[in-house]
């Protein structure tokens, strides 16, 4: 199936006119690795995921298998974290069959595949309905299974779980991890969720608090799937991230107005 | 729905009258227009059939005006007019406002004049209508056209810009190039938006298809009640305007059930 594609982020920077969202990012991601980019919210990890993606224009170099990026690409799928993506007037199947149709692969292959994908995502009983129908976790596996089934190289996920219940995001979070050996895709996860960072990522890249948000530290997670939370080496890594993160989350809510006091009690 | 569930009913003022949901629905609406005709017959003893004829002479004209055919001419002559100039006006409304939404360089070139003409009535434009294009149907249909294009094209920009930005990333990401990024999302993101501005105008047609026929014309629900003023004939107007408010319920059903069926998914 989809190999995965390396991603080579090469003093990365964005800026939307005289706001400097992201600057000086360098960071090197094997094919096939699960990256996590962590960080305090609005500190620019969606940007920077919008900008692999192909969305926005930045200094510097981002290129995927060594191609530089330049705009939109089907080696490169998104899974955005709101599901009003889907389009609410094709059903389930359609949506998924969405990439296969602007291809013009004929309706007998396109169906096959849909099954497949729509089966991997565990929604092959609501291929018929339309969105609205459908619970938020529904939708985001059918927003996922739309991804997969142009089998990019990349997969670029921006909080997929992050408008959902917690048990139904721990569910998620299991079948994402199967989808991952399944694929064998490189994954880019941004989340401000440690625990999702640590279930999921080879490695986690923590983000500093904008502007001119950079990497902080990127941190290895050396342990064997499907990961056990309670673990000592869990726990301690969890510890660090927290750390590292909480300094940063202090670092914008004094910049958003807060002052030390505040943020220290 | 049983009698011992509480049902919703109708709040009377002197007491609840408890009826099912379904009744209630059935019921107000007709018992509400009995209501209407029975203070119109009332008014109308205390008044002289020129200021305001009774329901029952009205409904004798319609009677005699049917059997002559004169009544289904006006309005067969009316419905023509609205249905042709509207359907051209949507026809041109929609690409115009979907172009007009999606290049600024095209909005910005017919912004000026869109801005200018939509707040002129189309009856202003009767007189140079009837010169410009002669007195036939043409005029008529030209004006109707002209009060639904501006409606439409201003409801289908308004879609385009509202379309989530978000779905044509999720598109272009899926592989969509500006073409089918336009058929594919564009274009079914804003068919609420067209459905809304066709039967907008879809009134209006209405309101300029009277005063065009006052204006102009020998035929027509417009023409005839104008007609009625030489003979006297309040009867006649009091046909007209209800021929007119029953064309219009049903032109805005017939509008509704097909967009409903066709475009459902759309909607």
């Amino acid at each position: 199936m989809t190999r995965g594609a390396s991603i080579t982020l090469d003093h990365v920077g964005i800026s939307f006119g005289d706001a400097h969202i992201v600057s000086n990012v360098t960071l090197e991601i094997r094919p096939g690795e699960f990256v996590c980019l962590l960080g305090p919210s609005g500190c620019g990890k969606s940007t920077l995921l919008n900008a692999i993606a192909g969305f926005l224009p930045v200094n510097g170099r981002i290129a995927v298998n060594g191609r530089p990026v330049a705009g939109p690409g089907l080696d490169r799928g998104v899974v955005f974290q709101s599901s009003e993506v889907l389009f609410p007037w094709l059903t389930i199947r359609e949506n998924v069959e969405y990439g296969l149709r602007l291809k013009g692969v004929p309706t007998a292959v396109r169906r096959e595949k849909a099954d497949h994908f729509l089966g991997l995502v565990g929604l092959v009983h609501a291929a018929d309905k339309f969105p609205a129908q459908l619970s938020g976790g529904m939708r985001q596996r059918a927003q996922i299974a739309r991804v997969l089934i142009n089998e990019p190289h990349v997969v670029l996920m921006d909080e997929p779980f992050g408008a959902l219940d917690a048990q139904t995001r721990e569910v998620l979070q299991v079948e994402l991890d199967r989808i991952w050996r399944d694929t064998g895709c490189t994954i880019v996860f941004v989340t401000h969720d440690i625990w999702e960072a640590l279930l999921l990522a080879d490695r986690v890249v923590v983000m500093t608090a904008g502007p001119r948000a950079s990497i902080k530290t990127v941190e290895r997670i050396d342990l064997p799937h499907p990961r056990d939370q309670g673990s000592a080496e869990c726990l301690a890594l969890f510890r660090k991230l927290r750390d590292d993160i909480g300094a940063e989350v202090k670092q914008a809510l004094r910049q958003q107005g807060l002052n030390r006091e505040q943020v220290e009690a | 729905m049983t009698d011992t569930t509480q049902s919703p009913g109708l709040r009377l003022p002197w007491g609840k009258l408890r009826l099912s949901g379904m009744a209630t629905k059935v019921c107000v609406g007709p018992l509400s227009v009995l209501g209407g005709l029975v203070l119109w017959h009332v008014a109308s003893l205390y008044t002289s059939p020129l200021f305001l004829p009774s329901p029952l002479t009205v409904w004798h004209t319609a009677l005699e005006m049917l059997a002559d055919g004169s009544l289904l001419e006006s309005v067969g002559a009316s419905a023509w007019r609205i249905a042709a100039g509207w359907a051209v006006g949507v026809a041109v409304g929609v690409p115009l406002g979907v172009f007009m939404g999606r290049f600024p360089v095209i909005r910005l070139m017919v912004d000026p004049y869109i801005e200018f003409f939509r707040f002129i009535p189309p009856i202003a434009f009767v007189t140079l209508a009837v010169i410009w294009l002669g007195p036939g149907e043409v005029t008529k249909i030209a004006l109707i056209f002209y009060t639904t294009v501006f409606i439409v094209t201003l409801n289908t920009i308004a879609g385009v810009k509202a379309v989530n930005p978000l779905r044509l990333q999720a598109a272009r990401s899926l592989g969509a190039n500006a073409f089918s990024e336009l058929t594919t999302v564009i274009l079914p993101s804003t068919v609420p938006f067209m459905v809304t501005g066709a039967r907008i105008a879809m009134g209006n047609s209405f309101l300029t298809v009277v005063s065009a026929e006052i204006v102009s014309a020998q035929t027509g629900l417009g023409a005839m009640i104008w007609t009625a003023r030489n003979f006297a004939r309040t009867d006649w107007v009091f046909v007209g305007i209800i021929a007119l408010g029953i064309l219009g319920y049903i032109f805005d059903r017939v509008l509704r059930v097909a967009s409903n069926s066709l475009l459902r998914r759309y909607l």
